[in-house]
């Protein structure tokens, strides 16, 4: 027992105390320290980037192809490739994984093959995406005999955020209370009414928070898309979508050969000469800026979110 | 509604509603059939993951049989060569496992300590300011498209590690292996956080009316209650380490190289799949053959992790 009395017990247990509080503060220091690593690194690659790409940034880099000579080179059929990509990305992707999202939350009896579907989803979004990849080459390019296309890229991709997509659909759904879904059952409502009008509608947001990150990720993967073999060295574009003759002209430009932002940004990172590394730093610049954009985006959509809804 | 208002009482027998039904009730049959086909294309949509899977294997498993039937797996698995696309050819994919370990292993060493300590920190330090900008901007740096890693690695990152050993070449495991790092870090914390998070306030208020400091809670409460989400933390780094495409692709180089040295260049699974995509082999040629038997090594090696992962979670979770 320390005698309460005793000056030297006192101090040897202040000392104690004072000992632990350092370390607190140690740890508290090491955290925000481990923090800045995080920060100073996006900071200088961002910073680094800018200082090099953003003087090569003018009007002339969004309209002009790639060239063989770096001051001519621009990244027009890039932005195009990756604008037409994520169309069909997103056509494909986001009806898929709502659907999938309600039948999991709204639909799904508690049984085998329930469980089957939601350990696949979870193990999906663990597989690398170089092997979503190697499955559109052997199934989209040369299976189904869709080509080296803006179609094969865009359904890998669609492939890719599926999990995201569905993920973010099943959270958003329950978020909403049960009582909802009671007070629309005890209207008479069927499930598909109750989903229609009170479960999508209040899940919305929620649901395209999950499609901007989702998307914010397929627009920076370069893996899958250089594996089904998308050139690197394309100097046109392809047709407008639904320009051609219909019906069947319609169509053209989802099998056009294309190319798309990681890509170009590769191909000149990939290239000796200091000239291509500026165009790699701009493009690089701008593809930085657009999948922070859009992650921006879902913060602030959930953001609003969590303010407004009270239930 | 003729019937039960005569009867209404009565239960309709279900037998008889064949015949007699009012309107209402035969639009509600209609609404039946409505119904069961909306939740059939539903089911469809979520079967529709199985079967994504299902092609996965079915694709990498179809193209590597075929190569195994020229290949023996002893050669595949001992050979201590990779040069499949020369004349003489050998298939060692330990050359390619040597890379994507040796970089894993450094992304590893600076993702899974970093990533506990900004986990711990904001789970059991940081104010809720801090902790309210703190996520959203980790989530930002996990959402950099890694070819820009890539660059970042082979412009910034190697030319300022050659300054401080000036014998390191301009493609390394090194600078590949610390930039995947970073881009794991968020992964890591973001969940270890999670997972210290749901950990009860009851713990720790228990742990600090006994006199325990914040840290010693945090390492000695906290931390142990919350070690099977922590662990499958690690394992999902772990396992986003080794899918790593681009960054490797970029700034290690493409020759394979048997070492565990990080200064030297190598090349990855991965990233050896890149280069034979980024060349024009033909469809049904060997070398064409050769990245789905490495892309199966990939896979079996992810998934044996999520397994793991898996395991672990269920192994050691504290229920509360």
């Amino acid at each position: 027992m320390v005698n309460a009395a005793d000056p030297n017990a006192i101090r040897a247990v202040r000392a104690i105390i004072a000992r632990a509080k350092r370390w607190d503060l140690f740890f508290a220091l090491l955290g925000i320290l481990s923090l800045m690593v995080g920060v100073l690194t996006f900071s200088v690659l961002f910073l680094d980037m800018a200082i090099q790409g953003v003087p090569r940034l003018d009007l002339e880099f969004f309209t002009s192809f790639p060239s063989r000579r770096a001051a001519n080179a621009g990244i027009l059929s890039a932005w195009v490739g990756t604008v037409l990509v994520m169309l069909v990305t997103a056509l494909a992707a986001v009806p898929l994984g709502v659907a999938a999202g309600v039948y999991l939350e709204e639909y799904a009896p508690k049984n085998w093959i329930t469980d089957i579907i939601e350990i696949n989803i979870s193990n999906l979004a663990g597989i690398p995406s170089i092997v979503y990849g190697l499955l559109a080459l052997g199934l989209f390019v040369y299976y189904f005999g869709f080509g080296q296309s803006i179609l094969s890229a865009g359904l890998t991709l669609a492939l890719l955020i599926l999990p995201v997509i569905i993920v973010a659909t099943r959270e958003a759904i329950r978020a909403i209370p049960q009582s909802i879904h009671e007070g629309s059952y005890a209207c008479g409502a069927t499930t598909w009414q109750t989903v229609r009008d009170h479960i999508l509608p209040y899940s919305s947001a929620g649901i395209l928070t999950g499609v901007i990150i989702g998307m914010a990720r397929a627009i920076g993967e370069t893996a899958p898309i250089i594996t089904i073999g998308a050139l690197t060295f394309i100097a046109f574009l392809p047709t407008a979508p639904f320009s051609g003759e219909p019906p069947a002209g319609l169509f053209d430009w989802i099998f056009a050969p294309f190319t798309v932002m990681p890509i170009q940004m590769f191909n000149w990172t990939s290239r000796p000469e200091a000239a291509f590394t500026v165009n790699a730093a701009a493009a690089g610049f701008v593809l930085v800026f657009m999948t922070l954009a859009m992650n921006g985006l879902a913060i602030y959509v959930r953001y609003r979110l969590r303010k407004n809804i009270k239930w | 509604m003729t019937a039960s208002a005569v009867l209404p009482s009565r239960p309709v027998p279900s037998a008889s509603l064949g015949r007699g039904v009012s309107d209402r009730l035969r639009k509600k049959a209609s609404r039946h059939v409505k119904e069961r086909i909306i939740e059939a294309l539903l089911f469809s949509a979520a079967a529709f993951s199985v079967f994504v899977t299902v092609a996965i294997v079915y694709v990498l498993v179809k193209e590597s049989w075929v190569f195994f039937e020229t290949v023996p797996l002893s050669d595949f698995l001992f050979d201590t060569q990779w040069t499949p696309l020369f004349d003489d050819a050998h298939y060692g994919i330990m050359v390619l496992l040597s890379g994507t370990l040796t970089s894993s292993g450094v992304a590893l060493l600076v993702a899974i300590p970093l990533g506990t300590v900004i986990a711990i920190y904001l789970s059991e330090f940081a104010g809720f300011k801090v902790r309210e900008i703190a996520k959203p901007f980790l989530e930002l740096l996990g959402g950099v498209p890694t070819i820009v890693y890539g660059y970042f690695a082979l412009t910034f990152l190697t030319p300022l590690l050659q300054k401080i050993y000036p014998d390191l070449p301009g493609f390394n495991l090194l600078s590949a292996g610390l930039v995947m790092g970073i881009m794991i870090i968020p992964y890591v914390a973001s969940l270890s956080e999670d997972a210290m998070r749901a950990v009860p306030m009851a713990l720790r208020e228990g742990s600090y009316a006994m006199g325990a400091t914040r840290l010693q809670t945090a390492l000695w409460v906290v931390t142990p209650a919350a070690i099977s989400g922590i662990a499958s933390a690690y394992i999902l780094g772990i396992s986003r380490a080794v899918g790593e495409t681009m960054i490797l692709a970029v700034a290690a180089g493409m020759q394979p190289n048997l070492t565990f040295n990080p200064t030297e260049p190598g090349a990855t699974i991965t990233s050896y799949i890149v280069q034979v995509a980024l060349g024009d082999l033909p469809h049904g040629s060997i070398g064409y053959q050769t990245i789905f038997a490495a892309g199966l090594t990939l896979l079996l090696m992810t998934l044996a992790f999520n397994l793991l992962g898996y395991w672990l979670k269920k192994r050691f979770r504290e229920v509360y």
